[in-house]
């Protein structure tokens, strides 16, 4: 099941992260941010995963640190996912 | 709040100098379209550039609300000083909330309280469309020196500033928002102006654009990522000064309109002034934007030392709601004066001449446009829930 949620982030994070590097070659702790992550392209990428897996984010999430990299990505939406259910 | 309600020494300094030097310079320094030098002395002599220094280093331990009153009683008289005197406070209240773990910024804090050094902020580059948070150029390393080359659009009094606070790329393959401020001293930047600085108002800012080449000691690069010091402290404290400089301004071209109004009542005892039921209107517009103003100082105030809520979108998003919304008002609440005043306003020649605030007023819409601020709080606001 992890597997496959990094699999969709890594997906959205090609697709709308518009990072200066391959979102499949990243590690799951590195910095987004560094890799070129920008404030506008992060809320896309927030929408992105909302709609893929059908969460919202709450305000307490829309935070720098809760998209920093893969790892803290998959985190969140792992509580969302959990949450939901 | 009001401006009296904080009137502490500084702020009653920073009036003595309005009231007695920035405003009888204001309409030379509009004409001229040349550096308020007379103004920024006498903000020197009085260590008001050191203002929100701590104590301990030697500055006056102002507040950001002491900061802000004093912008707000310098923009009634010149609002060119004060915008000088605003965006130096600003690199001031970077490096004191965030660069004080470092003893280079330390020392240089406590020196600066000592020499009342200016400091002018080069953040804007050509070719990044005006984004704050993005930057080509970089620091490049070569030993213990730092080397930085970019092309500034504007840096405003950047002929007259002693040092120079500048944005860049944290090393040549960091990432676009990957940026770190360096403090670049005169000594260290060679500035080769591109341009004059022929505008419609501000005049006195002398904003040219430059290309700057700084080679600095690697201390002189701030410690933490300019990601935090943006959120935390350069957008809002950017805001609070402008838009309480901005107030000032439209509340001098009020107060012409009040006078030109009472010396008519007088004229014509018995019956009120035409221009009297305007005035009324122009008062009710300033108030609520004083409301606004002095709203956004408190928020600020209230969550300065709390990282968290200063880095949260909900912040963001009414920081960026007060610069619009006073930008936007400032101008329309000069032209209201002047409808007060008619041709007495009008005229360039008259007690209550209100054309230079007008044209001063229509720069807080332009100078970090409306529209781009409006779109950074479209995007925030389909991710943002509530507060």
């Amino acid at each position: 099941m992890s597997d496959v949620i990094t699999n969709s982030i890594r997906a959205i994070l090609r697709e709308h992260g518009r990072l200066a590097v391959d979102a499949s070659a990243l590690a799951e702790d590195s910095n987004l941010y560094d890799a070129g992550l920008t404030s506008h392209a992060s809320v896309t990428l927030m929408l992105a995963l909302e709609e893929r897996f059908d969460i919202e984010f709450p305000e307490r999430m829309l935070r720098r640190g809760a998209f920093a990299s893969i790892a803290a990505i998959r985190s969140g939406v792992g509580e969302l996912i959990g949450a939901g259910t | 709040m009001t401006v009296l309600a904080v009137a502490t020494g500084t702020v009653e300094a920073a009036r003595r100098i309005a009231e007695g030097v920035a405003g009888p310079a204001a309409d030379a320094v509009d004409r001229e379209a040349r550096f308020p030098h007379e103004a920024i002395a006498a903000l020197r002599e009085e260590g008001l550039l050191a203002a929100f220094v701590p104590r301990a280093l030697g500055g006056l331990g102002a507040t950001i609300g002491e900061l802000a009153a004093s912008c707000e009683v310098l923009g009634r008289a010149c609002a060119s000083t004060a915008m000088i005197y605003a965006m130096h406070q600003i690199e001031v209240v970077c490096l004191v909330r965030h660069a004080l773990s470092s003893p280079f910024f330390r020392d240089y804090l406590a020196e600066l309280s000592r020499r009342e050094w200016l400091i002018a902020s080069a953040t804007s580059e050509i070719g990044v469309g005006g984004d704050l948070r993005r930057s080509i150029c970089a620091v490049e390393r070569v030993g213990s020196r730092v080397r930085i080359t970019k092309r500034a659009p504007v840096i405003s009094y950047g002929e007259e500033a002693d040092d120079i606070l500048l944005t860049a790329r944290r090393a040549p393959d960091a990432a676009a928002a990957d940026q770190v401020l360096v403090l670049a001293r005169k000594g260290d930047i060679r500035l080769t102006p591109a341009g004059e600085w022929n505008t419609l108002g501000m005049r006195g800012t002398r904003s040219l654009g430059f290309s700057l080449e700084a080679d600095a000691s690697v201390e002189q690069v701030l410690p933490v990522p300019f990601a935090d010091v943006a959120c935390q402290t350069m957008l809002p404290a950017s805001h609070v000064l402008w838009t309480s400089l901005w107030l000032g301004l439209a509340s001098d071209a009020v107060g012409r309109a009040r006078a030109f109004v009472r010396a008519e009542a007088r004229r014509t005892p018995g019956t009120t002034p035409p221009g009297a039921l305007r005035l009324a209107e122009a008062v009710a517009a300033l108030g609520t934007m004083a409301a606004t103003v002095h709203g956004g100082l408190a928020d600020f105030e209230r969550q300065q030392d709390d990282p968290e809520a200063l880095a949260g979108l909900g912040f963001a998003i009414r920081m960026n709601n007060l610069k619009t919304s006073a930008a936007s008002m400032a101008p329309e609440i000069v032209a209201r004066a002047l409808g007060v005043c008619g041709i007495s306003g009008y005229r360039n020649d008259s007690p209550y001449a209100v054309g230079r605030h007008l044209r001063d007023a229509h720069g807080a819409a332009l100078m970090i446009s409306n529209d781009r601020v409006l779109s950074a709080n479209a995007a925030m606001l389909l991710i943002h829930k509530s507060d």
